[in-house]
């Protein structure tokens, strides 16, 4: 172990540069955005996930941005245990009918003022499991949605990109 | 004593299921195969229904041969192999709620994934509407003046699928674990009755997106094996390589995910960077990190470049330099293999009754991979060895994805030496008649079983996909006790079971 600790010293970090923030992104958050709450929360956001149906694959990657070479606390977002704690939902999935209550009860246990981000073709559309008779479909038709985050999955760079965007808005 | 292969030939042969033959069988000959499942003289792969019949798939330890079985069920009734072979318990109610077939003397008649929120009952067959206001559970009870419960979830503490746990504890010691799933449930079954091969093959690859190649590789063998379509030997090899490193970035993944739920986020911290160099490394090779829809009937959607390679030997460079120092780290790592060995114990019984696949099974003893039996291409042409840690608990679960690793690592060496040039792909055509084929694939998790049938205009008619984890959360129930609540996120990691595989 010892040398395991001494390397971490000694060598340059992992951690890769920032990216810059994803404008299309930046364009939907400017209207869904307050000052005044950006003003109290300054520039740190805690984050709640919540798998509503998703495959699992979303988590994959949305676990990847805790990584060494992302490295998301650095942006001063954080994931938290509970809603309580959560200025931020991040959800996944096409909303399975047997998800939906503990959907709207995590969000409904988040305080105000809060901000939805949809992450995945699931959770803007149902994707490949839209129309399905245990699926809901997207997560706007359950809770308000402010963000989209495209892709199946989205890559760690994608989410990070999309993220940004949320706090410098 | 008539041995279970003789039981099972004793039906009329169905429409000729490939690779492997169908029986069908009336009440007295399928309690008997349930009789000799319970007896431990075959394994059961799968057991599940189309709407019309109810299937079970059984590997004869006698012979080491896989059969299928059905029987028809007109009244909408079969006999529950589930009072004979606990193992089917979940499986027959997961098919009583979908297809509303009743297991007759199934002793728990609890629905499953079926919570009373889909509007409807029983989906897969005629269904009818019903309140969606959900259904109350009731959990087994457990009694005793010191004893509490604790609910966990769906809405776990970390990034972790949804699910929920009960706990009955004394004081910090779990007296009972019982789980409920199906918060995932997606209605994967009926999506595919009718999609065309590139739509299932879609779904197929997310039943479960950490398995994303396996299953997608157990659906295209299972189509190909029922249109007896040879598949190019470059797409062959280059499939094995795609599970190969799938199998890499999970066990990674895990073994750090694992150490970091014992609170050692080094080990964490330089698996996750391992991980992530795998998972670029597929992306430069096949376009897409976690390799989604490359695998497709026929054979496969992206060839290897050059610069794949070229990707893939310096992550062998680098992998190579680096496991002997992980291997290192956890082993000489006392105060974290204080809370791992002997955690999570789970006995070598359960795992052979339960027919475990997976690290789980292997750390108890028993020795199965789908890879060597019934076996597939191209690993007939490989060398390769198993997990060989036995001690049941936390550290043997760790101990065989080092092994797994270890394994894997001189697989991809040897696919990259070896690799056939030629087509990648050959077209799946239907061939004008209706026809079965089924698969059975080692998946990171265990092994996958997919059953499809096709029609005459080369469609799905039916597909099932059965997850590892359907034998693997039932033993997670038993190795928890007597361990403390403590543990639980231990134990639950070092299995690492599939929710929203199971829940399909």
């Amino acid at each position: 172990m010892r040398k395991f600790l001494f390397q971490g010293l000694l060598r340059n970090p992992l951690t890769e540069a920032a990216p810059s923030p994803d404008q299309d992104a930046l364009a939907e958050l400017g209207a869904s955005l307050a000052r005044a709450s950006r003003r109290r929360l300054g520039r740190s956001l805690s984050i709640r996930e919540v798998d509503a149906g998703s495959c699992n694959g979303c988590e994959l990657e949305i676990h990847a941005l805790g990584n060494a070479i992302y490295d998301i606390e650095r942006f001063g977002l954080r994931f938290v245990a509970s809603p309580r704690h959560a200025d931020v939902l991040l959800v996944t999935g096409p909303v399975t009918k047997n998800m939906r209550e503990a959907l709207e009860r995590t969000y409904n246990a988040t305080p105000d003022p809060k901000w939805v981000v949809a992450v995945g073709d699931c959770a803007l559309n149902g994707g490949v499991f839209a129309g399905s008779y245990a699926c809901v479909g997207a997560v706007a038709e359950v809770i308000p949605v402010d963000l989209h985050i495209k892709g199946c999955p989205p890559d760690p760079m994608a989410l990070l990109k999309g993220l940004i965007a949320l706090v410098e808005a | 004593m008539m041995s279970l292969r003789e039981t099972m030939l004793r039906g009329r042969e169905a429409r000729a299921c490939r690779p492997w033959p169908r029986h069908v069988v009336d009440h007295s000959v399928w309690l008997r195969a349930a009789r000799e499942l319970g007896k431990g003289r075959g394994d059961m792969l799968g057991l599940w229904s189309d709407g019309a019949e109810v299937h079970m798939a059984i590997l004869d330890h006698e012979t080491s041969q896989i059969g299928l079985l059905s029987i028809d069920c007109p009244e909408g009734r079969f006999p529950s192999v589930a009072h004979l072979h606990p193992p089917a318990m979940r499986l027959e109610r997961a098919i009583g709620d979908i297809y509303g077939l009743a297991a007759q003397g199934l002793p728990d008649r609890r629905r499953w994934l079926d919570h009373g929120r889909w509007g409807l009952r029983h989906p897969g067959r005629s269904s009818e509407n019903s309140e969606p206001s959900g259904d109350a559970y009731a959990f087994l009870p457990a009694e005793g003046a010191p004893l509490h419960q604790i609910p966990v979830g769906p809405v776990h503490a970390g990034i972790i699928e949804p699910g929920h746990f009960r706990f009955s504890a004394n004081g910090e010691t779990v007296v009972r674990l019982e789980e409920r799933l199906g918060y995932v449930h997606k209605g994967i079954e009926r999506l595919m009755a009718g999609a065309t091969l590139e739509r299932a093959a879609r779904l197929a690859g997310r039943v479960s997106g950490d398995s994303t190649v396996a299953y997608a590789l157990a659906f295209a063998r299972a189509v190909e094996a029922a249109l007896e379509m040879e598949v190019p030997r470059r797409a062959v090899w280059l499939r094995a390589l795609m599970a190969e490193l799938e199998r890499l970035a999970n066990h990674f993944g895990d073994i750090g995910a694992i150490c970091n739920d014992a609170s050692f986020s080094l080990m964490h911290a330089h698996c996750g960077v391992m991980r992530e160099h795998i998972l670029r490394a597929a992306q430069v090779c096949f376009g897409h990190r976690l390799m989604m829809d490359r695998i497709v009937p026929g054979g496969v959607a992206a060839d290897l470049s050059e610069e794949g390679v070229e990707a893939l030997r310096a992550f062998l460079k680098t992998a190579e330099r680096l496991v002997p120092n992980f291997v290192r780290l956890y082993g000489d790592t006392t105060s974290l293999q204080d809370r791992t060995v002997g955690a999570g114990f789970v006995r070598p019984e359960l795992a052979r009754q339960y027919a475990c696949g997976g690290f789980v099974g292997r750390a108890s003893g028993r020795a199965f991979d789908a890879r060597r039996l019934p076996g597939y291409a191209p690993y007939d042409e490989l060398n390769f060895k198993f997990g060989a840690s036995t001690t049941g608990d936390v550290d043997g679960r760790i101990w065989v994805r080092f092994d797994e690793i270890r394994a894997s690592l001189p697989l991809i060496e040897q696919i990259l030496d070896r690799l056939p040039s030629g087509e990648i792909r050959a077209e799946a055509s239907s061939c004008g008649e209706t026809r079965e084929g089924a698969a059975l694939v080692e998946g990171f998790r265990g092994d996958i079983f997919v059953w499809a049938k096709l029609g005459a205009s080369g469609v799905v008619e039916r597909c099932h996909l059965r997850d590892p984890s359907w034998f693997q959360w039932p033993l997670l129930e038993a190795a928890i006790e007597g361990n403390i609540v403590a543990d639980f996120p231990l134990c639950n990691k070092s299995f690492n079971c599939s929710y929203s595989g199971h829940d399909l």
